[in-house]
């Protein structure tokens, strides 16, 4: 039987938390101290395999207006910023992303979180998404921050990798925004500096990678996308930081110790799922509730990897920091590799984080992610014999949210899917005897 | 000779019905010929026809197609081609096709790519990641390897070397057709009145949808007799039209935007088809001149983008030299990249106090009684302000 959603809450609060909400708190008064007080120059970016070591290496301030966006869609405060941009003529089709944070930029900049600073460089670091592309394209036209496209060929080979000519463009960009950094800190690149952080960076993947691989136990340890969605601000804010690499130390060694306490997010794990797509930001609870009550527990999510891609063997290595901050930003991240390698990505979280269904959360928002995920759907259903549910809300926009619709279809999926776990239980039962 | 009223009761019924038709008849007259579809918004379609290949034009479905299958590959907030031309396929009105290639456009076209790989194993499927860095020194190496690149897929498919002359020779003869087509445009930016919009639609199209050996002598005759018209120029509101670069709207909707009063002197309709704004260098390294093409001697589009200039800047210059009233944004109904643009082409267009008028269209639409009221009314706003 179903557990109600109020006893089926995690409350779990490790030192992992309270080192995150510490370290976070410091990056956005870094950020507000920027705004505020002219302290520090602000470097937009998107998330999508960051390059977030040349930031650091020149003692810049990393900002994220996609974590700004969805910051204020958990905060339940993104729809008057979504209107003011529709007021200005974004439509009603647009990425919410992007209208929440020209609402924000045009609208005086503050946050429940943080004052978002005016960028000394707008960093558009084209990866996957081509909406980026428009969206920094706005951004520098509403102020007169300088403008850099960092174009990163898309996966297109059958061999799913980066031809050197890719790689080579990569690197020679990279050398572009460095010269560019360089004037605009009046200093120049420190590559020994480069090299730690490169260094940093690498120790902290190699240890998000193993976080992550801890949820093929059974139980898992920790939900691998409502957990590690929260976890993805350190990795992206201070990755190739100390801070970050604490944080990922500590969390690492907290979730080692529930595998061994046997323990996980839910009383009980009886579903374990893996999930396609971007969170309902301003819905998380809500949504994370209705798969709870189920003791559905999602073992691996598409989602985290978007900043990067760790856990199949990936890591920075020092000794070669542009070539591998190019090869991160082509190759190991989700969202530079073809639809198709995402496929392949789900068959092996389903396989080798031994899950029984896959969930596809399809948002209007980001035609990246959902655009074509019912051919998945079909590919899974059909050639794979896979159980799949899709659904259909938004990350941003609050007004997407049909919560008794979601809930219906979730509680039909895992109904069936209780209803299949049983006569296949009854028959493997029968065959044994 | 042949009159432009008589290429226009040739082609349009065909084009309407279903616009790959022409080039699926072509294919059963030459059956030995390999061909190519080439999906919005450009693509170096010198090099299809350097490996003796045939590039066509898979520019949506129009709207007499039944969307039955590919809806439940690609969601309501998806544009309509992505799903029109899935269904082309689904449904084996591609089948005439050798191969297909998709283009780093927006994250719908891309996704279709995949789509397309896995559900039509047999046809070969190609994908071009056109560069974003305009100002990088190194872009145009990469481009150049990313067609080297492609230029091999295209000798596997053919089994036959491409030669550096073969591929200039393609070129010159797609600058001849370009050329052609820039003197089209011209006669409609400056006599619009003897040329109407849908004629010039019409005489473009078919261009894709045939090798340009057949398409530059029909374009040849048809702006002969165009030079010869004499028409009165009616009381129009003269327009530029933007918006429509990828996804096609339905030429009736075309036509009721000139019924309704308005003389369209622009337009960015099959762009990708008229893509340079000069002849592509014939001589030196020609993949190289092909990159060059597309990084220097290009027309501005919003699916290119250029940190040099403001977003809006071409089009305010082209209402300014032109010497339109207005401007008419008609876009494709979820089209990020068009309905992105608007919010800057709106921001620039109130600043430079030109009026404007902005539509949204499919092209699976048949009634266009909304759409024309409203230019209508726009129409009357200006004549009688």
């Amino acid at each position: 039987m179903a557990q109600t959603a109020d006893t089926a809450k995690t409350s779990y609060q490790g030192q992992m938390h309270l080192l995150q909400k510490e370290i976070m708190g410091r990056y956005f008064e870094r950020v507000t101290r920027a705004a505020e007080q002219g302290d520090g120059k602000a470097v937009f970016m998107l998330i999508s395999g960051n390059p977030v070591e040349l930031v650091h290496a020149f003692d810049m301030i990393p900002v994220y207006p996609e974590i700004d966006a969805l910051q204020l869609a958990v905060k339940k405060a993104a729809l008057p910023f979504i209107q003011k941009a529709e007021e200005l003529g974004y439509s009603m089709d647009n990425c919410a992303y992007v209208k929440a944070d020209v609402g924000l930029f045009l609208g005086g900049r503050k946050t429940p979180f943080a004052t978002i600073p005016l960028p000394s460089l707008i960093l558009c670091n084209y990866v996957g998404c081509n909406v980026y592309l428009q969206w920094f394209e706005h951004l520098a036209e509403y102020c007169d921050g300088k403008i850099y496209n960092l174009d990163i060929p898309f996966m297109r080979d059958p061999s799913g990798k980066p031809s050197p000519e890719d790689i080579a463009y990569v690197v020679h960009q990279l050398e572009e925004v460095i010269a560019i950094c360089e004037e605009l800190t009046g200093k120049k690149l420190d590559w020994d500096k480069l090299k730690r952080i490169v260094a940093l960076s690498g120790e902290t993947g190699e240890l998000w990678a193993k976080i992550k691989s801890l949820t093929k136990h059974i139980p898992s340890p920790f939900d691998n996308y409502f957990d590690s969605v929260t976890m993805m601000a350190p990795l992206y804010c201070l990755r190739g930081t100390e801070d970050g690499l604490k944080f990922f130390q500590t969390a690492l060694r907290e979730m080692e110790e529930k595998v061994q306490m046997g323990s996980g997010p839910l009383p009980e794990e009886r579903f374990r799922f893996v999930i396609e797509g971007p969170p309902p930001w301003p819905y998380l609870r809500t949504f994370r509730d209705l798969f709870a009550k189920w003791g559905a527990v999602a073992v691996a999510s598409t989602y985290s990897t978007v900043g990067g891609l760790w856990e199949f063997g990936f890591k920075h290595d020092p000794n070669r920091p542009l070539e591998s901050i190019a090869e991160h930003m082509l190759q190991w991240n989700v969202t530079n590799r073809n639809f198709l390698q995402r496929y392949e990505q789900i068959r092996r979280y389903i396989q080798e984080w031994s899950a029984d269904a896959l969930v596809i959360h399809s948002v209007k928002s980001c035609r990246l992610f959902s655009a074509g995920q019912g051919d998945m759907r079909e590919y899974f259903t059909k050639e794979l014999g896979i159980p799949t549910l899709l659904i259909e809300s938004d990350l941003e926009d609050p007004r997407y949210f049909s919560e008794a619709q979601i809930k219906n279809r979730i509680d039909a999926f895992f109904e069936s899917l209780e209803h299949r776990k049983l006569t296949h239980k009854t028959q493997a039962a029968g065959a044994t005897l | 000779m042949t009159t432009v009223e008589s290429i226009l009761s040739r082609y349009r019924e065909p084009l309407e019905n279903f616009p790959l038709e022409l080039a699926a008849d072509w294919k059963k007259r030459h059956a030995d010929k390999k061909l190519v579809g080439c999906y919005p918004v450009y693509h170096p379609v010198d090099l299809i026809h350097a490996a003796g290949m045939v590039p066509v034009g898979v520019i949506g479905g129009g709207n007499r197609l039944e969307i039955a299958h590919a809806d439940s590959r690609f969601q309501s907030f998806v544009c309509s081609i992505v799903k029109s031309t899935l269904e082309l396929g689904l449904t084996g009105r591609l089948d005439f096709l050798d191969g297909i290639v998709f283009h780093s456009i927006c994250d719908p076209a891309r996704n279709l790519g995949s789509v397309f790989k896995r559900n039509f194993p047999k046809l070969m499927v190609d994908y071009i990641h056109f560069p974003q860095n305009m100002t990088s020194p190194y872009t145009i190496d990469y481009l150049a390897s990313e067609y080297l690149r492609l230029k091999t897929s295209y000798e596997a498919l053919t089994g036959r070397p491409i030669k550096d002359d073969d591929l200039r020779r393609s070129i010159a003869l797609f600058n001849e057709q370009r050329r052609l087509l820039r003197e089209l445009y011209a006669i409609r930016a400056e006599q619009p009145e003897n040329l109407s919009t849908v004629e010039s639609y019409v005489l473009l199209r078919i261009g894709t949808l045939m090798p340009p050996e057949e398409h530059i002598p029909i374009l040849k005759e048809a702006l002969a007799d165009i030079r010869a018209r004499k028409e009165k120029p009616k009381d129009r509101i003269k327009v530029v039209l933007e918006g429509s670069f990828c996804e096609q709207p339905p030429l009736e909707l075309i036509e009721s935007l000139e019924a309704a009063g308005c003389y369209i002197l622009d337009d960015d309709f099959l762009l990708g088809w008229r893509w340079f704004l000069e002849d592509i260098a014939t001589d030196g390294d020609p993949l190289r001149n092909l990159a060059n093409g597309y990084l220097r001697q290009s027309v501005y589009s919003g699916v290119k983008h250029d940190t040099r200039e403001p977003k809006a800047k071409h089009l305010i210059d082209k209402v300014r030299e032109t010497g339109a009233a207005a401007a008419l944004i008609l876009s494709a109904k979820f089209c990020e990249p068009a309905l992105f643009d608007y919010a800057l082409y709106k921001r620039a267009l109130e600043k430079e106090g030109i009026p404007h008028l902005f539509l949204e269209f499919e092209e699976k639409m048949w009634i266009f009684d909304k759409a024309r009221t409203e230019i209508e009314t726009f129409v009357e706003s200006m004549l009688f302000d």
